[in-house]
This record gives C-alpha cells, sequence and structure tokens, in this order.
C-alpha cells in the first residue's frame, strides 16, 4: 500500500513541473514575504518527498502557504505559525524537527560524537605517552649508551 | 537468441565469481602459486563474461527490442540514440548491471596491475572482489534479471522517464558508480590485510592510488548529479539533502577521511588500524547507499520502481559483507602493531582532526538520514529531517575543518609550528577580507554574514597557494628557481594544493549564491521586461514546438545590459508523448561564473504567464571548484612516487587506467 502511494506520488510528482510560490499568493508587504518565505522552507510539503512547500508545486503545499501567509498577516509570530502547524499535521511537518525526547539524540549526535571522538583521541596519545615513557632511556641506559659512544 | 546468450554469459559470469571467491584462498593458506594464479585469470574473466552480458542489453536498447521486458519498459523507438544508450542504466535491473560491469572493471584492474603485490596479498584482494561480484551478481540474476522476455512483444516501448532523458543520465550515474564500486578495491585490500593479519606502509601506498582514483570519480559523479538536478528540476536549486543525494555523499564524506589517513600511514605508519576501518566504513556506504536506493526504502527519482524481495536481498548482502568485516576487523585490529608517535599539533595531527571531523559529519549525515525511519519503526512516531537540519549541523562542523584545511600542507610530520604556521597564513586570512569586502560591495551590501563566509573562501584559496608559495620558496629565490621548484615539486603537493583550492572555489559558489542571489516570481505578458542582477530580461512570445517524442510551449525571451542586446534566453514547458508526462526545461545564461535563470509557470487565464527569474551570482564556482578537486585529484595520482620505485609498479598503472577513463 505504502508503496503504491509512493509511486503514485513519485508520478504525481514528476508529473507536475515543480514551481513554487505563484504571483498571487505573495504579500503585499516584503517584510511579511520574506518571513514566510523563510518559515515555508522549513515546512514539509506533506505528499511530496522531502521537498518543502517552498519548493513544491503540490496543491497541498499551495494550500500551506496560503495558510502560513494567512496567519502572519494576522499577526502571529513565526513561533506561533510553526505550532499552529504541528498541531494540524503534527511534527512531520517540520523539516527541522524540535528537540523533544525523541530528537535527543539526533540532535545531540554531532556533539556526542566529537567528544567520544576527542576522548578516545586523548585516551590514545595517554596510553601512547605512557608506552613512550617506558620506552624511554634510564640513566643507567643513558650513561652507558655515553660510554659506548665514547669508545 | 542474443538475448539467452547474454543471460548465459551473465550465469557464467557467476560461476567464474563464485571460482574466484574461494580457490585462491585456499592458495593463500596453502602457499599454492597455482590456486593463487586463478585469482586474475577468473578475474579477468569474469569481466569479460559481464561485459558481453552488458554488451547484450546495450544492444538490446539500441535496437529497440521490446521484446525484451527491460527495453519495452523503459524505451521507447523514437527517444534520440544517446537516451537509448544511457536508458541501459537508467532502470533498475540495468543500473544493477552497471554497478556489477564497473565492479568487474575494477577486478579486473587489480588482475591486470597487481602484478607486484605479494601473491597472497593479490590472492585475496581478488578473492574479496570475487564474493563481492557473486553476491551481487545472484541479486541480479534471482531478483532483477535484465534480460526477461515477454511474449507477444509489444510494438511499442513505454518511454524512458521524461526527467532522465538528458544527456546527464549519460555521464552522471557511469562516474558516480566509479567512485561508489571504485572503494571496493580498497574495501578489499582491507579485508585481505585482516586476514593475514599483516599491515604496513607498503600496504596504505598500494591502496591510496585506489582510493584517490573512487573519490576523484565520486566527486565528479556527485557534481555533475548536482548540476544536473539544478537545470532538470526547473527551481533553481542544486543540493536538497535528498536521502538519495546523502547516500552518495556519505562514502564521499569517508572517502575523503580514507585518503588522509592512507596518507598518514604512508607516510608514518600511524593510524594503521583506523585507516583499515575507514576503507571498510567507505565501501560499507557504498554499499548502504545501494540499498537505501534500490530497496525503495526511500523513494525519489532515483528509486526507480522499487520490489520488497530486493530490499531484503540488498540488506542480506550489507549484512553480510559489513558485519562480516567488521567481525574479522574486530578479531584482527588487536595484533596490528601502532607505528609512529607524533605530536598534537603536527601534520599528522591536523590530518587525525580532518577525520575526527569528516567522521563525525558522515555519521551526522546518516543518522539524519536514517533517523525518521528508525524512530517511526521504534515508536510510530513520523517526524521529518530535511534541508534546514543538515544546513545548521554540517555546516557547523565544516567551519572548523574549513578553517584547519589550509593549516594542514603548512605544518611539519611529527611537531609542528602551529605559531609559525598562523603567520604565514596571515596573507590568506587578509586577502580573504579584503577580496570579499570588495565583492560585498560590488554586490550592493547583503547580509554580514556573506562577508565572513567569503572571506572563508578566499582565505582557503589564498591559503592553498600559499603552501605552494612557500614551497617554490618565491620571494626568496630567484622568480626562476621558484618556478623550478615548484615545477619539481611532488605532483601529490600540487594536487593537494588545487584539491583544497577548489574546496574554496566551491565554498565562494555556495556562500555568494545563498547570499546574493535574487528571485523574482511574476506574471509576464509579450513586450513586459523584467530586471534582475543588472540584466533587463524580455518576455518576447511562446511557441509551439515539436521534438523527436515530445510537444513543447516554448517561451522566447531576449536579455540585454545596459541597452545592449544579449541574445535570446528561453525556457520550455514540455510533454513526452509516450508517458503524458510533462517537464519544465529551465533557460539559463552564464556570464562569468554567474547565471541568469529563467523557468516558465503556469499559463493564467488572462493570457500572462507566470515567470520565475533568478540571479544566481558565481553558482558555476560550485560545480568548478569540484571540478578542480577532480583535476587535483588526478594531478596527485599522477605522482611519480605512485609511479616508481620498489612497491609502486602496480600503481603507476593504476593511475594509468583511470586517466584513461576520464577522456
Amino acid at each position: 500500500m505504502i508503496r503504491r502511494l509512493a509511486f503514485a506520488l513519485f508520478l504525481f510528482l514528476s508529473a507536475l513541473p515543480a514551481h513554487a510560490v505563484n504571483p498571487d499568493e505573495v504579500l503585499a508587504d516584503p517584510k511579511l514575504e520574506a518571513r514566510a518565505r523563510e518559515i515555508s522552507s522549513h515546512l514539509r510539503c506533506l505528499v511530496c518527498q522531502n521537498q518543502s512547500i517552498d519548493d513544491s508545486n503540490a496543491e497541498l503545499a499551495r494550500d500551506l502557504r496560503l495558510l502560513v501567509r494567512e496567519r502572519l498577516k494576522s499577526g502571529a509570530s513565526d513561533q506561533q505559525v510553526y505550532d499552529y502547524l504541528v498541531s494540524r499535521y503534527g511534527e512531520f511537518v517540520l523539516l527541522k524537527p524540535r528537540l523533544s525526547e525523541h530528537t535527543l539524540f539526533l540532535w545531540g549526535a554531532p556533539a556526542l560524537l566529537a567528544l567520544i571522538g576527542v576522548m578516545g583521541l586523548g585516551f590514545f596519545a595517554a596510553s601512547r605517552n605512557g608506552r613512550r615513557k617506558a620506552v624511554a632511556l634510564t640513566e643507567e641506559e643513558k650513561a652507558r649508551l655515553q660510554a659506548i659512544l665514547k669508545e | 537468441m542474443i538475448i539467452e546468450f547474454g543471460l548465459y554469459a551473465l550465469v557464467l559470469s557467476l560461476a567464474t565469481a563464485i571460482v574466484l571467491s574461494v580457490l585462491p584462498i585456499i592458495g593463500a593458506r596453502r602457499g599454492d602459486a597455482n590456486l593463487m594464479a586463478v585469482a586474475p585469470v577468473a578475474a579477468l574473466g569474469q569481466f569479460v563474461l559481464v561485459t558481453i552480458a552488458f554488451g547484450v542489453l546495450m544492444h538490446a536498447h539500441l535496437v529497440s527490442d521490446f521484446s525484451v521486458a527491460n527495453v519495452w519498459q523503459n524505451s521507447h523507438s523514437l527517444i534520440p540514440t544517446l537516451y537509448k544508450v544511457s536508458g541501459v542504466w537508467g532502470n533498475h535491473e540495468g543500473s544493477m548491471m552497471l554497478w556489477l560491469l564497473i565492479l568487474s572493471l575494477f577486478s579486473a584492474l587489480v588482475a591486470i596491475f597487481g602484478g607486484n603485490l605479494p601473491a597472497t596479498l593479490r590472492a585475496n584482494v581478488l578473492a574479496v572482489q570475487g564474493w563481492i561480484s557473486a553476491a551481487f551478481i545472484l541479486f541480479i540474476v534471482l531478483t532483477s534479471n535484465p534480460f526477461l522476455r515477454i511474449m507477444p512483444p509489444p510494438p511499442e516501448g513505454r518511454d524512458l522517464n521524461p526527467v532522465l532523458q538528458d544527456v546527464g543520465l549519460a555521464i552522471h550515474p557511469p562516474l558516480l558508480y566509479l567512485g561508489y564500486v571504485g572503494f571496493s578495491v580498497c574495501f578489499s585490500f582491507a579485508v585481505a590485510a585482516l586476514m593475514e593479519g599483516r599491515i604496513d606502509a607498503a600496504w596504505a601506498r598500494w591502496v591510496r592510488p585506489w582510493a584517490l582514483a573512487a573519490w576523484t570519480f565520486l566527486t565528479a559523479g556527485i557534481a555533475m548529479g548536482s548540476y544536473w538536478a539544478y537545470y532538470e528540476l526547473g527551481w533553481g536549486g542544486w543540493w536538497f539533502w535528498d536521502p538519495v543525494e546523502n547516500a552518495s555523499f556519505m562514502p564521499w564524506l569517508a572517502g575523503t577521511a580514507l585518503l588522509h589517513s592512507a596518507l598518514v600511514m604512508e607516510k608514518r605508519e600511524a593510524l594503521k588500524i583506523w585507516t583499515v576501518l575507514l576503507a571498510i566504513l567507505t565501501f560499507s556506504l557504498s554499499l548502504l547507499g545501494t540499498f537505501l536506493v534500490r530497496s525503495g526504502v526511500l523513494t525519489s527519482v532515483h528509486a526507480f520502481a522499487s520490489d520488497p524481495s530486493r530490499g531484503v536481498f540488498i540488506l542480506a548482502i550489507l549484512v553480510i559483507f559489513i558485519g562480516g568485516a567488521l567481525t574479522l576487523f574486530a578479531l584482527r585490529a588487536g595484533s596490528l602493531t601502532a607505528g609512529g608517535l607524533f605530536a598534537p599539533v603536527s601534520r599528522e595531527g591536523a590530518l587525525v582532526l580532518n577525520n575526527l571531523i569528516l567522521t563525525v559529519s558522515t555519521a551526522t549525515v546518516l543518522i539524519g538520514t536514517l533517523y525518521p525511519m528508525a524512530l517511526e519503526s521504534l515508536t510510530g512516531e513520523k517526524i521529518s529531517v530535511g534541508a534546514p537540519f543538515f544546513n545548521l549541523t554540517f555546516g557547523l562542523l565544516m567551519l572548523p575543518l574549513l578553517l584547519a584545511v589550509p593549516f594542514g600542507p603548512l605544518l611539519a610530520w611529527k611537531r609542528a609550528d602551529l605559531l609559525g604556521a598562523a603567520q604565514r597564513l596571515f596573507f590568506a586570512v587578509a586577502a580573504g577580507f579584503v577580496i570579499a569586502i570588495a565583492i560585498w560591495y560590488l554586490e550592493n551590501g547583503g547580509p554580514v554574514l556573506a562577508v565572513l563566509g567569503m572571506a572563508l573562501a578566499f582565505y582557503l584559496m589564498v591559503g592553498a597557494l600559499t603552501d605552494l608559495w612557500l614551497r617554490g620558496g618565491f620571494g626568496k629565490v630567484p622568480f626562476a628557481t621558484a618556478l623550478r621548484r615548484l615545477a619539481g615539486l611532488p605532483r601529490s603537493a600540487i594536487g593537494t594544493a588545487f584539491a583544497h583550492f577548489g574546496l574554496g572555489v566551491s565554498v565562494l559558489g555556495i556562500i555568494a549564491v545563498s547570499a546574493f542571489q535574487t528571485e523574482n516570481v511574476l506574471e509576464m505578458k509579450p513586450g513586459q521586461t523584467v530586471e534582475a542582477g543588472g540584466y533587463v530580461l524580455k518576455f518576447e512570445g511562446m511557441q509551439r514546438g515539436q521534438g523527436p517524442n515530445f510537444t513543447e510551449d516554448r517561451g522566447t525571451f531576449s536579455l540585454s545590459k545596459g541597452g545592449t542586446s544579449l541574445g535570446p534566453i528561453s525556457s520550455s514547458k514540455r510533454v513526452y508523448m509516450a508517458r503524458q508526462m510533462p517537464t519544465t526545461e529551465a533557460g539559463i545564461r552564464t556570464f562569468g561564473a554567474s547565471q541568469f535563470y529563467v523557468a516558465l509557470g503556469d499559463v493564467m487565464p488572462d493570457g500572462g504567464i507566470v515567470v520565475r527569474v533568478w540571479w544566481k551570482p558565481f553558482i558555476v564556482c560550485i560545480w568548478f571548484g569540484a571540478l578542480i578537486m577532480m583535476f587535483g585529484g588526478f594531478i596527485s595520482l599522477s605522482d611519480r612516487r605512485l609511479r616508481v620505485g620498489a612497491p609502486s609498479r602496480r600503481a603507476k598503472k593504476a593511475a594509468a587506467p583511470a586517466l584513461e577513463a576520464a577522456e
């Protein structure tokens, strides 16, 4: 079922030349429009594959773009627009997931991995240094070496 | 009849691959030179057989033999010959055949040019290549047979997906696969070395040309794919963090790390265990990418039609090869001895930092790509991880790496002087800022962050040149002497400088187009004009047109600047007849490194048409930078240290075919 749906979507997607925002959607206030574009690029076109509503030509994307602009015109903040869309369509609509219990690992992974890497390197270097000290010549050996070299 | 012959050849190649998988290993174990000598013969035989099978499939496409299901589904008698050829791999079965052909090609190259590898190593490497080949031939024969017939033969084919009817399809997949699959050689070398339990600097020297060749092709393949998406999809984007793009980007990141760590291993015998692990991981990511794209777990333009049984099969291949290699690694890594010592601030240290950041970036892309799938199967919760996530996390990770890049080549091996290197890079930093501010001024302002970004880009470029400047001794010795010194530098040093310079060029393109691009969406009627990037675009009108297998509505525009006419530019909307599928062909004109991009939208009720006009400053730099990186790769491949000397007779030849293939 999902496969068939996906395939249908694929056909649907490729059947439509990709145009996003149409002139009739553009808000008169350039500041508001810029905010609308920024928000749109962070919202997923729910029927597309990994496209933002700003890039997509799907009907639904257009509806969402109009919805975003309507909300902005009525004075909502960016955050309020996102919240409203999440309340209607779920977290799935956000292309940049919010930090939550379930996305903790996603957001934390880069820092965590970098930390593990640095610690691993530190550990490795420390053990290397330990070994290096162990193989360094003792005073006695140095003296002998000097003696040999003088011969 | 000829089709069945192709299938026989394919099945025979399976038998050959199985022989290749078994006999040489037994030979290497027993020290039996005769059994080991089977390896090159079997590898060459397998390559010949796979080439025959591939040739038969291509012939079927060329003569439009619609009795073959694969041809019927993906070709049409009217499409131009170029698309008949490239259509061979514009579908699942054919693309797997191309994958296999290139895998066999690499095995054959190792067989031909591996003459002075230790006999057991060569036998084991080829045997591992044999395992991979056998698994993929089995996959093709059992789940993706391209030679299936249909009776009665349909009179006409169903056409190649119009999005794929482009010269890009002829270039992008072969280059990409040369890169993807090229890393199989590094994987095989790693597994063979682990089986023998012996690994040294010579191993790194043997592996490095293969890694370099694969990386070079992958760079070209990804850049080509990006440019293709840019002009074909018609909305001016060049990178979408699409899961399929990520699938090709991850082996590139890991492969870049591998190139750098292999350098440390070759020169200083350090990072051995890590390099072996990276060689395994890089090809594992190639396999993972193949799985993600081919299984239909991810649906996208690249997935063609997908089938779960195929997914399970590739997943099994994935688990066996990655799992097996990592198990072997876990068992044997302990027995590998550690190599040379170095201080944290040294060339080695810089390369370790490179590896750390590249590995974390690879992991970040991997986690971001798979996270939604994993979360949904674990909790049922659906989330999206898209471009904004990757831009933020990946961008932050790249920043320290890019800052460090010019330092690397300036630091000495073992122990280096960071302050000294910083002083020598002072000019690069200053030049970066001066040029960036100048461009910022010329582009009439823009975000202040753009200055920092562009300063970074120019710092990378000038930093790369600084290395050459210092090595040549320019300013200290007479100019002619410096030039002679420069010419006498090892090719790998020059290649490095080119690759790092190219990276700067790409960064410049990315920053400039993100900061200064202008977009204009408007409804136009004939005679109307619009201005972008200082150019004036005038809409002349619409014409109907007819191509070999499509009809189109072509919008003609004329472009001028300051009253001087710069000629026409046109964008069209096509409908491909066989599939009744519309596409948009963008109109693109290049001025220096910048582009003017026009795409047609919908026709409005009042007769006007929606037109999207972009001015994309410096955008060509993104791909041009990749070309420079690729060029650096080829220069480095021609390094005489890879051509002359005891362990390198083989490496010399490894470089030669890579160059031939590029022509």
